[in-house]
């Protein structure tokens, strides 16, 4: 009998490490499939009117956005109050909203084109003088399909 | 006395745990979607087309001012009345002879619309109209059209449109669905959605 006890395997054995790539990874797939990068940076107020008739917006790829309605406060000092509309990431004239159609149906394919959509996301303060000019010009443009971005309530929290 | 030891946290299904996390949030997520009011724009027409000639009586007109108040047929309303007043209007089916409407469920006034086909709704802003009050407008009216939808599908299908609309729109629906589109075209044919808007005035 030896005097020396073997120790019973070590003292506090190291916890593996070796599933934490996995936790990492499967952080980063997770993140990398649930975010969606907003392609614009809103400089306009963008406070969406309620309405109950909606149709749901599915395939984002088709969608083009047009916003519209008064400049963000940092925006005021600059370009003032009147309701303007944002295309991408500038502010843009109603005469600019044909080019901006040509040029979102350039990176389209050919086929995917008679689906395009235009969305709308106009605030609730604009005046329909401007709605109404997009519109024209958006029939000038024969993008025809379009979709007035609302919130999902009823009409009477308008 | 041995001092006693930890015993090793086994670490092998901790992937397993991983995946099912990862599967489950994929399961899950749902990417937030947008929603609204879809309408087509007519296309630009040649100014020598003549506009074909529409009796007085099936046009609905709604005429919103710079104060955003109402004038429906020449009478100031509220919105909340907005939708009531269309569906009388639509399906008020007054026609005789060819023009006669055989599903409407309407109180066949004769200085109202001949038949749901015929009817149109005018929409006339104010350049100064806010954006929230055409939406009103516009969701009520809408509205108004998918109620008698609903209610011609209720008496022909015993189903509700807008849940046939979603059934068809819906890729995981087992059933036929050319037999839905059939269903779904024969309902939007008896109450076709006219609704014109003239430029804003002012």
């Amino acid at each position: 009998m030896s005097k020396f006890k073997k120790k019973k395997s070590g003292e506090l054995p190291a916890i593996s490490t070796a599933s934490l790539p996995d936790i990492v990874f499967m952080l980063l797939f997770f993140f990398m499939v649930a975010t969606t990068m907003r392609e614009t940076t809103l400089m306009v107020q963008n406070n969406l009117p309620y309405a109950d008739q909606v149709e749901k917006l599915d395939k984002k790829d088709l969608v083009m956005y047009i916003y519209a309605g008064k400049p963000s406060q940092r925006y005021q000092s600059k370009y003032g109050t009147e309701a303007r509309i944002q295309l991408n990431d500038k502010f843009a004239t109603v005469r600019d909203v044909q080019k901006f159609i040509y040029a979102e149906r350039e990176t389209k394919r050919e086929e995917l084109i008679p689906y395009l959509t235009t969305a709308l996301k106009v605030d609730v303060e604009t005046n329909m003088g401007l709605v109404s000019d997009i519109k024209q010009e958006l029939r000038k443009a024969e993008a025809l399909k379009i979709n007035y971005t609302t919130k999902t309530g009823d009409v009477s929290k308008n | 006395m041995a001092k006693r030891t930890a015993p090793e946290v086994n670490a092998g299904s901790m992937a397993d745990i991983a995946f099912l996390l990862l599967i489950f949030f994929l399961v899950t997520t749902t990417i937030e979607t947008d929603k609204g009011i879809s309408r087509k724009l007519p296309p630009i027409q040649d100014e020598n087309v003549e506009p074909p000639i529409i009796k007085q009586k099936n046009i609905f007109t709604v005429i919103v001012n710079r104060d955003n108040q109402l004038l429906v047929e020449d009478q100031p309303m509220k919105i909340k009345d907005l939708r009531a007043a269309a569906v009388k209007f639509l399906d008020n089916g007054a026609g005789v002879g060819e023009d006669a409407c055989s599903y409407c469920q309407g109180a066949k006034d004769p200085s109202s619309s001949d038949n749901p086909t015929k009817a149109i709704i005018s929409l006339v802003n104010d350049r100064k109209t806010e954006y929230r009050t055409y939406i009103s407008v516009q969701n009520e009216l809408v509205a108004a059209y998918n109620e008698l939808r609903n209610q011609a599908a209720q008496r022909l299908y015993g189903k509700d449109y807008i849940q046939m609309e979603n059934n068809y729109n819906d890729p995981n629906f087992r059933g036929n669905k050319e037999t839905l589109k059939e269903r779904l075209d024969k309902v939007k044919d008896m109450y076709p959605q006219k609704l014109s808007e003239a430029e804003p005035k002012g």
